[in-house]
């Protein structure tokens, strides 16, 4: 594995000195993520605690259907972005590009879902914030919705990220001399990253949809 | 204490005042001892160890874990004794004897407005009278305020949609200090006025002087009336609603199987969110009274509610 | 200038005046084109281009405390309105905490120096790191388009509800600017952990890092998990005031508590943040004042660990009387006289450390000193703080001010100042007057004790902070606090003009004037862009002075 092609670049001596710190890396930056969202699911927990009925109540309201479809969209997501990190690591391009592609197409999927549950939410009256004309029967609900709205908000805007990174590497396996397997850490990191995002959303499922 | 140039110590008006002052005080000298050696020993190395001049420098150490461990360890249990009468004095500030005096007090930018039980209110001025525990029950009506009485060491926040506690029992009669001690705002610097402790006699006398109309619970009384709530809560209403006289200090059970205190937070709860715990056996129906009773409203209706017997009288 | 000459004689190896060969050779002289600055992605590079902008926030924050100070000079608040008042200070703490305490040692001193310190060429994600810098500017744009427009007056804690019901201030735009600039830290953090676990050189094991790259690595572990709970919660802030999705609103049963639950959480460790480099700094002017190993290296780099860790777990000290139950503020109160062990034990092994040591007054060690006068009694008041009976008293008073003054401007900033005249050689190629040195040193000493010391006097009298108009009795002690800013302003502008002067006047510096111990020490000054030309392998433990065996006189 000639260390041109990996591009070893200052300051690193070899190239598995690199990766390894690349990995390291990427899982530090996750950690951070963690956090974040860890914020949220404070602020969920304390609502729960506080307003353990007007909570199940509100949870009830949300769309179940919608979110176990999401869930099992994503979960599927994540099984072809690893057959993707496998693929690079053999070098089969063309499985790898599928992998990721077909990844983010799921991505796309949960996004439209959600589209499609925020807008029916809206039409019952349930959507908080932006001005919109929505009533909720006691505060805690009109809080609960307000997390709600905030954290898949947060969490579809990671998605996001996560779906431009995997078309935008998908398009350089495909249609660049992008060193495979050589450069499967790329993958693996963008890989790691978009598992995370389904992790986030493993945790917010139950807390929002199955606090019911 | 005070120099002609300028004060060093404020005045104490109650014993806790006094109690707060010899804990800081022995705490400091603790705290000195514990760190005057270290500038000493530092300024006195750093000439005689001086770079040039000569000195005994032979075998010097670079650790000693026994040495570590007990410079660690033995300073931080002296400071540990401390803890504990620090823990001390702050249970008692959570436990107020139950016969205090009760003042409402409700903080909003920017002034402080009390009622004493009797009905009398002042604005910025809080009077009270010495050898009497005196508990203020707090809230505020839009950001979050701090009543802070220096002369009697004590602070306590004042949160919206909350009320928070804080007692005392002061003992020297004078003028005191009154401030916001939580930034509010624009006048956050001149939310402040006077603490006013008077003896029984005095103090007396001011509560007759004062303007007062009825007494916080005859004016929750008229509110019980006028609002409708006893359109629901009274023996000859045709709703199925918990009667609520003696209701006070009473264990509810809930509807959702818990049983709570009625307590002023209880109380306060139902008007404004009456489907929170609602009284086991009855229906759901009472309307929130969030946008029709102000907090002073809510203070006299829970002081009418208190003042109600246990067995069964005229009222309501 | 033969005076001058007579400063730097007892520095071995001054080399002449002028541009030396090291200096041609340097980092500094390798590409001269705007672009080889903003595009570099040199570590001592991205170092200075750190040291220029966390300057210029410093003098933008101590504006606003000039101004604090100045309107703070009689009872009534005459200078300025109270809503002008109350924008200075909002103003002076988000620039002081953010852009520049939280900064200011790790991106400059530490982004110089932990590759030199592990025998790296560079850290681990250079490019990562400009882009932290980039990501630093443009948080510090958004606040100086805050400054301009108006500001923002809720305080740099921005508590709810008044942050995200009632003021009318930049809110929204102040807490975007803090948020960006919290991806600078986030990535400064993470850049440093990586280096260290991932870039030391051959030999450099974790028990022969200097203390300085220990306090950094338990820095940078607060940075990257404490930083984005501050995120998150800013956005949420921002998200009740812009989209109206409040989860702090109390009309709707949410909890202000909740809020400053969250902000604490992050806020506390974010001045271990502050401290912690400037801990690492003090450890390494210490001995390399004393010529001596420090006294119990295990002991002072786990001591770093354990503030980190600890500091995680004391965030509600804050909140003794915000309306927490009494049992959440004693367990919080234990845990804060706790966090104060490691730090005793930092302080007692410096003093351990100057015992038969070879100590040099030079400007570092005065700074050294300084640091430990003031950063002790900063720290002792905060085990004041930390009595719970004793808070409910000075909590939100002058007291609470003095304290965190004590610790943040008489500790680190203290730290940074010596930082910077031990290392100036090192990262410029030029000595400078040790003479002015030694008097910024002692100045910046009396001018802060007398700026803060009265705080503590006024804070135990019941002066409230963030107050402008305040009890007449106490105009002598706020004229004392306010002469002392005058003295601290002087002090802190003097280094421009001796440090300035030195880098074009002053002799070059040789590659260890101060003749100690480290692996930066081992390059010339200023070191080539790669900086090791092979590199090293490491055999020895840190700061392997000769130890005395006969005694009398020194090595």
């Amino acid at each position: 594995m000639p260390d041109e092609a990996l591009h070893v670049h200052e300051p690193y001596q070899t190239a598995a000195q690199q990766a390894e710190a690349d990995t390291m890396g990427m899982y530090v930056f996750l950690a951070t993520e963690v956090m974040l969202f860890g914020g949220l699911f404070a602020a969920a927990l304390m609502l729960r605690t506080v307003h353990h009925d007007e909570v199940i109540a509100a949870s009830r309201q949300l769309h179940i259907w919608i979110g176990t479809a999401n869930t099992v969209l994503l979960l599927t997501s994540s099984l072809f972005v690893a057959t993707a990190v496998v693929a690079a690591r053999t070098g089969t391009r063309r499985l790898c590009a599928g992998g990721l592609i077909g990844g983010a197409v799921l991505g796309l999927c949960f996004m439209a879902l959600k589209a499609v549950e925020y807008y029916s939410e809206y039409r019952e009256g349930h959507l908080p914030g932006f001005g919109l004309p929505a009533h909720f029967s006691n505060g805690a609900e009109h809080l609960f919705m307000n997390l709600y709205l905030i954290a898949t908000g947060l969490h579809a805007f990671h998605l996001a990220v996560g779906i431009v990174l995997l078309l935008s590497l998908a398009a350089r396996v495909l249609w660049t001399s992008f060193p495979l397997p050589e450069r499967s850490i790329t993958v693996t990191l963008f890989g790691l990253y978009w598992h995370l995002v389904d992790v986030i959303w493993i945790f917010l499922f139950p807390v929002l949809y199955l606090a019911r | 204490m005070m120099t002609s140039f300028f004060p060093l110590w404020p005045v104490a008006a109650s014993e806790h005042a006094h109690s707060v002052d010899l804990l800081v005080i022995a705490f400091s000298v603790l705290i000195v001892a514990l760190s005057a050696p270290v500038f000493i020993l530092m300024a006195w190395f750093a000439v005689k160890y001086r770079r040039g001049k000569p000195a005994d420098r032979r075998h010097p150490v670079h650790r000693k874990t026994w040495a570590e461990v007990s410079w660690s360890a033995i300073p931080f249990f002296l400071i540990l004794g401390f803890f504990v009468w620090s823990s001390v004095l702050f249970y008692q500030l959570y436990h107020p004897p139950p016969d205090a005096l009760e003042i409402n007090v409700v903080a909003k930018r920017w002034m402080w407005k009390f009622q004493h039980p009797g009905g009398q209110a002042e604005i910025n001025e809080l009077h009270v009278p010495t050898g009497k525990p005196v508990k203020l029950l707090m809230t505020s009506q839009d950001v979050i305020h701090s009543l802070y009485l220096p002369a009697l060491r004590l602070k306590q926040d004042v949160l919206p949609d909350r009320t928070t506690t804080e007692w005392f029992n002061a003992d020297k009669p004078g003028t005191y200090i009154l401030t916001c001690a939580e930034f509010c705002g624009t006048d956050h610097s001149q939310m402040g006025g006077r603490l006013i402790v008077q003896t029984p006699q005095d103090y007396a006398r001011w509560l007759d002087k004062s303007d007062v109309g009825m007494s916080l619970a005859e004016q929750g009384e008229a509110l019980f009336l006028k609002v409708g709530c006893s359109g629901c809560h009274s023996p000859a209403a045709t709703v199925h609603a918990p009667q609520l006289q003696g209701l006070y200090g009473r264990q509810v059970p809930l509807d959702n199987g818990r049983t709570v205190t009625a307590d002023d937070s209880y109380i306060r709860d139902s008007i404004l969110e009456p489907q929170k715990d609602v009284a086991a056996g009855y229906p759901r129906i009472m309307p929130t009274f969030k946008n029709v009773l102000s907090e002073a409203d809510i203070s006299k209706l829970i002081a009418f509610i208190k003042s109600t017997p246990s067995t069964g009288s005229a009222h309501p | 200038m033969t005076s001058e000459r007579a400063d730097y004689a007892d520095l071995p190896g001054a080399a002449g005046y002028g541009e030396s060969e090291a200096i041609q050779k340097s980092y500094l002289r390798a590409g001269h084109t705007l672009r080889s600055w903003f595009l570099t992605t040199d570590h001592k590079r991205i170092a200075i281009l750190y040291l220029i902008s966390v300057t210029f926030f410093f003098f933008v924050g101590g504006a606003a405390a000039a101004l604090i100070r100045a309107d703070l000079l009689t009872p009534q608040g005459d200078l300025l309105s109270n809503e002008g008042y109350n924008r200075a200070f909002t103003l002076h703490g988000v620039i002081m905490v953010w852009f520049f305490l939280i900064p200011s040692i790790p991106t400059t001193f530490g982004n110089f120096l932990i590759p030199l310190m592990i025998g790296a060429r560079d850290l681990a994600f250079p490019r990562l790191n400009l882009l932290s810098w980039y990501i630093y500017v443009l948080g510090g744009l958004c606040t100086i388009y805050v400054l301009i427009s108006g500001g923002v007056d809720t305080g740099w804690t921005f508590y709810t509800p008044l942050s995200s019901m009632f003021s009318n201030g930049h809110v929204v735009m102040a807490a975007t600017a803090v948020f960006i600039v919290g991806f600078s830290s986030i990535l400064t953090g993470l850049n440093f952990i990586v280096t260290v676990h991932k870039l030391r050189c051959p030999g450099m094991s974790w028990g022969r890092l200097p203390l300085f790259v220990w306090s950094h690595y338990a820095t940078s572990v607060i940075l990257v998990l404490a930083t984005p709970v501050l995120s998150i919660t800013l956005a949420l802030i921002a998200a009740e005031r812009v989209f109206q999705l409040g989860i702090f609103d109390p009309a709707l049963g949410g909890d202000p508590l909740l809020y400053q639950h969250l902000f604490w959480f992050y806020s506390h460790p974010a001045v271990y943040i502050m401290v912690l480099p400037a801990l690492g700094v003090i450890s390494e002017l210490i001995t390399a004042a004393a010529r001596k190993p420090i006294f119990g290296y295990w002991f002072v780099a786990g001591s770093s660990i354990a503030i980190a860790l600890l500091a995680f777990l004391v965030w509600g000290h804050h909140m003794f009387v915000a309306g927490q139950s009494m049992y959440a503020s004693e367990i919080f109160s234990f845990l804060s006289l706790a966090v104060a062990v490691p730090s005793g034990i930092k302080v007692y092994n410096w003093t351990a450390t100057l015992y038969k040591g070879h100590i040099s007054l030079d400007p570092p060690f005065l700074f050294a000193m300084g640091f430990v006068g003031l950063f002790v009694v900063g720290g002792l008041t905060g085990l004041i703080l930390a009595m719970v009976a004793i808070d409910v008293h000075v909590h939100d008073t002058y007291f609470v001010v003095a304290h965190f003054h004590y610790i943040m401007v008489g500790g680190t900033v203290s730290a940074f100042f010596g930082a910077l005249h031990y290392w100036w050689p090192k990262i410029t190629g030029r000595l400078y007057n040790l003479v002015w040195g030694r008097v910024t040193a002692v100045l910046i000493f009396v001018g802060f004790n007398l700026t803060f010391f009265p705080q503590f006097i006024l804070g135990y009298l019941g002066m409230p902070r963030r107050y402008h108009v305040y009890d007449p009795h106490l105009q002598v002690l706020n004229d004392m606090s306010s002469s002392g800013a005058a003295i601290l302003a002087v002090a802190y502008l003097i280094p421009f003009v001796y440090l300035f002067y030195s880098l074009r006047y002053s002799p070059a510096a040789p590659a260890n004037p101060w003749d100690v111990t480290g692996l930066e020490w081992t390059v010339p000054s200023p070191p080539p862009k790669h900086n090791f030309d092979e590199i090293p392998v490491v055999t020895t433990k840190p700061y392997n002075y000769p130890v005395e065996q006969k005694g009398d006189g020194d090595a």
